[in-house]
C-alpha cells in the first residue's frame, strides 16, 4: 500500500486551565492519501481545527499535543524541534485559514509577503521568486497578476483575497493543505469558485487536501472522503459517498438529514439535531453522544466506542458491535 | 492627499484661533493691564495715555483682530517684568525647552520601544515582572519627586552631575545648544531622564500591549502557519504593525512632553520656556503667559500635523480612504 501524506494515529490533544485539564482531542486517527480531499464535518467546538492545527504544528500553549503520532509521508513531525517543524510548515504543509480579510497582514504589499515566505522555503533570489509569485497569482485566478502584485490587501475584495492566501499557503508546492472552513467568512456567490479553485490544485499538483467546513454541500461535491467529528472524536469516516448515502454513525445520520448540491438552496448548512454538544468540562462517560441518541442503550452510558470497520467505513457506536448488540438484544 | 493635507492644516488654523482667543481672554479678564506697568502714584491722566497708546480703548473685535495679527507675526508685546518684547525672550529660552524635549523624547521612545518589545516577547520573564512593576511606580510618582530624588543621589550624594542649569551653552545665531560641551550634556542627563520617564513607562506600556495584540492576530498566525522564521515575525511583520498606532502616541507626547517641562525646569532650574512661564504666573506677567499658551499651542497643532501625515504615510489602508475621500 502507497504510504498516505498524512497519517494521524490516536492523537489527544489537551488545553490546561486553571481548574485541570481538558481534553479537545481524544484518540482520533486517519489517514489522507496523495491527491485525495479528506472533508471534515461537525457541530461547532468538535476539534475540526484544533486537528487541522495539530497537523501542521501550531497548538499553542496552554494546549499540547498529549498523546499519538502525526506522520507526513511517513516522517514523524509531532515531535519534531519547533525549527524543524517551522521548515515543514509553509513548505510540505500549507494551510488557509477562514477569514481571508485578516489572515494578509494590512501593512505589506502581497508581492512583498509571497517573496518572503517563497524566499523561505525556496533557495530563489529576489527577481525568480518575484517571477514563481507573479505565476502563483496567475494559477490562482488573479487578473493581471504583473501589476496586482504591487497591490496593497485592502485593495482586493474578499474572494481575490482569498485566493492570495492560496497562493501563499502553496507558494512552495505543499504536500498538503489543511483548509480550515476557507469559504465560510465569503460572499455566497464566490464561495463555489473557491472550492472549485482549492480542488483543482489539489488535483493538478497531486497534493493532499484535509477540508473543513460545515457545510455538507461542498463535502458532497469536493472531497472523496468524509470524517464526521463530535466532541473530539471522529464518530463516522469513510468514502463520501457511503457516509453521505448511507450514514451509520446516529450522529452522522442525523447531519445527513438534508443533502443538498453546491448549486442549492440556503438549507445547506448542517441540520440540527436536537440537544447540544457538551462542553469540554462535561464529557459523559460512554460515548459522548449518549445524551442525544435515540439508540443509546445500557452500553453506551458506560464504556466508549472505539470505531468498527463497516464496510468501507469506520464507525464509532456500539450499535455495529455484532456481538455487543447481540448480548444486549 | 493634497486635499487631506489642506483639510487639515484649515483645521490646525481653526485650532490656533480658538487658542487665541483664549489667549486674547487672559488679558482681559485678568485686571487692567495698565495697572501691572505703572507705579502706584501714575496719575489717571499717565494711565489714560498709556490705555490709550496700548488701544486698549478700541471696540473689542477690533483689539482682538489686531493682537492675532501682531501674533500671527509672532509679536507678543512686552514682558511687564522684564520691559523686553516677549518674542524675544521666548527665542531665548526656546532651545533651551526643545533640546530638553526632544532628548526627553528620544529616551522615552528608545528605551519604552526596547523594553515594552522585550516584555511582550518574553512574557513570562522575570525581568519583564520587575519592568511592569517598576514601569508602574514610573507612572504614578510625580515627577517633580522624580526630580528631587535624583538630585538628592547623584549631585548631592554622589556629586556627578550639576543639580541646576545648563551647564556652558554653545551658540549658533539665536540658537543656544549644550550638546557639544561636556557640562551642557551632563546638565541634560538627569532632566531630561525626569521629563522622559513618564513617557517612557507609557510607550513600554503601550507597545507591549499592542505587540501582544498584534501577535494573537490572524495575519501573525497565518505568517506562522506560512513557516516563516520567528525573528521575520516578530521584527517584520508584529513590529511593524505595533509601531503604527505608537507613532501617534509617541508624537502627541512631544507636545505634552513640551508642557511638562515647566515642572522639570523648575525642579532643576533649567532655563527653559516652562521656567519663564512659571516666572510670568508669579509675577502676572499676561504677555508672557499668553504667548506661551500660543507658542505651545502651535507646536502641539504641528506635531499634530506632522503625525497626521506620518500615519497616512505607514498605513497604506489610511492611504487609500484618505485619497477617496479627498
Ligand atoms: N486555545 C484554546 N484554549 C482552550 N480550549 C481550546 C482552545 N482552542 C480550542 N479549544 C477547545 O477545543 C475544542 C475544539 O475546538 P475547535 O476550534 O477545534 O472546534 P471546531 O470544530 O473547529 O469548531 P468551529 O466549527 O467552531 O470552528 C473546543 O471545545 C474549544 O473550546
Ligand atoms: S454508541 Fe450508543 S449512544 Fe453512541 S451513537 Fe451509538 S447508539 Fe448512540
Ligand atoms: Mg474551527
Amino acid at each position: 500500500m502507497v504510504e498516505p501524506v498524512l497519517s494521524v494515529r490516536n492523537l489527544r490533544v489537551e488545553f490546561a486551565n486553571r481548574r485541570g485539564v481538558l481534553v479537545a482531542i481524544d484518540g482520533v486517527s486517519f489517514d489522507i492519501a496523495k491527491g485525495e480531499v479528506l472533508g471534515v464535518v461537525g457541530e461547532s467546538g468538535a476539534g475540526k481545527s484544533v486537528t487541522g492545527l495539530a497537523a501542521i504544528g501550531l497548538i499553542d500553549a496552554p494546549g499540547r499535543i498529549a498523546g499519538g503520532e502525526i506522520y507526513l509521508s511517513g516522517l514523524r513531525i509531532d515531535n519534531l524541534s519547533p525549527d524543524a517543524m517551522r521548515r515543514i510548515r509553509g513548505k510540505r504543509i500549507g494551510m488557509i485559514f477562514q477569514d481571508p480579510l485578516t489572515s494578509l497582514n494590512p501593512l505589506y504589499r502581497i508581492g512583498d509577503q509571497l517573496v518572503e515566505t517563497i524566499r523561505t522555503h525556496l533557495n530563489l533570489n529576489e527577481t525568480a521568486a518575484r517571477k514563481r509569485a507573479i505565476d502563483l497569482l496567475a494559477e490562482v485566478g488573479i487578473p493581471a497578476p504583473e501589476k496586482r502584485i504591487d497591490a496593497y490587501p485592502h485593495e482586493f475584495s474578499g474572494g481575490m483575497r482569498q485566493r492570495v492566501v492560496i497562493a501563499l499557503a502553496i507558494c512552495a508546492e505543499p504536500e498538503l493543505i489543511i483548509a480550515d472552513e476557507p469559504t465560510t467568512a465569503l460572499d455566497v456567490s464566490v464561495q463555489a469558485q473557491i472550492i472549485a479553485l482549492i480542488k483543482r490544485l489539489g488535483r493538478d499538483h497531486g497534493t493532499a487536501v484535509m477540508l473543513v467546513t460545515h457545510d455538507m454541500g461542498v463535502i458532497a461535491e469536493t472531497s472523496d472522503r468524509v470524517a464526521v467529528m463530535y466532541s473530539g472524536r471522529i464518530a463516522e469516516i469513510g468514502p463520501v459517498r457511503d457516509v453521505v448515502q448511507n450514514p451509520l454513525h446516529p450522529y452522522a445520520r442525523g447531519l445527513m438529514g438534508a443533502i443538498p448540491t453546491l448549486a442549492g438552496d440556503a438549507s445547506k448548512r448542517l441540520v440540527q439535531i436536537p440537544g447540544s454538544m457538551p462542553r469540554l468540562s462535561a464529557i459523559p462517560t460512554g460515548c459522548a453522544f449518549n445524551p442525544r441518541c435515540d439508540f443509546a442503550f445500557e452500553r453506551c452510558r458506560i464504556e466508549r466506542p472505539e470505531p468498527i470497520r463497516v464496510g468501507a467505513q469506520a464507525v464509532a457506536c456500539h450499535l455495529y458491535d455484532r456481538a455487543a448488540t447481540e448480548s444486549a438484544a | 492627499m493634497l486635499a487631506f493635507i489642506l483639510r487639515r492644516a484649515l483645521q490646525s488654523v481653526g485650532v490656533m484661533l480658538a487658542v487665541g482667543v483664549i489667549s486674547f481672554a487672559m488679558f482681559r479678564f485678568a485686571g487692567d493691564p495698565v495697572n501691572q506697568m505703572v507705579a502706584l502714584d501714575t496719575s489717571e491722566a499717565q494711565r489714560a495715555e498709556i490705555r490709550a497708546s496700548l488701544g486698549l480703548n478700541d471696540p473689542v473685535p477690533l483689539q482682538f483682530a489686531r493682537y492675532f495679527i501682531d501674533a500671527a507675526q509672532f509679536k507678543f508685546g512686552v514682558s511687564y517684568q522684564f520691559r523686553q518684547p516677549v518674542s524675544m525672550l521666548l527665542k531665548e529660552r526656546m532651545p533651551a525647552t526643545l533640546e530638553l524635549a526632544t532628548c526627553a523624547t528620544v529616551l522615552a521612545m528608545g528605551f519604552g520601544i526596547l523594553l515594552g518589545i522585550y516584555s511582550a516577547l518574553r512574557r513570562d520573564s522575570f525581568l519583564t515582572k520587575v519592568l511592569q512593576a517598576v514601569s508602574l511606580i514610573g507612572i504614578s510618582l510625580p515627577t517633580f519627586l522624580i526630580g528631587i530624588l535624583l538630585i538628592y543621589l547623584f549631585s548631592v550624594i554622589l556629586g556627578w552631575l550639576p543639580s541646576f542649569g545648563r551647564g556652558e551653552v554653545v551658540k549658533f545665531g539665536w540658537w543656544s545648544t549644550g550638546l557639544l560641551t561636556v557640562s551642557g550634556l551632563k546638565a541634560l542627563i538627569m532632566p531630561s531622564i525626569t521629563l522622559g520617564l513618564f513617557q517612557m513607562t507609557l510607550i513600554m506600556r503601550l507597545v507591549r500591549a499592542e505587540m501582544l495584540e498584534v501577535l494573537r492576530t490572524d495575519y501573525i498566525r497565518f505568517a506562522r502557519a506560512r513557516g516563516l522564521t520567528t525573528r521575520a515575525i516578530h521584527f517584520g511583520h508584529a513590529l511593524k504593525n505595533t509601531l503604527v498606532p505608537v507613532i501617534t502616541v509617541a508624537g502627541l507626547q512631544f507636545g505634552s512632553v513640551i508642557a511638562f517641562a515647566i515642572i522639570t525646569e523648575t525642579v532643576f532650574q533649567w532655563p527653559g520656556m516652562g521656567l519663564l512661564f512659571v516666572q510670568a504666573v508669579q509675577n502676572v506677567d499676561i504677555p508672557i503667559m499668553a504667548a506661551y499658551l500660543l507658542v505651545v499651542s502651535l507646536i502641539f497643532v504641528t506635531i499634530n500635523l506632522i503625525v497626521d501625515i506620518l500615519y497616512t504615510v505607514v498605513d497604506p489602508r489610511l492611504r487609500a480612504t484618505v485619497g477617496r475621500a479627498a
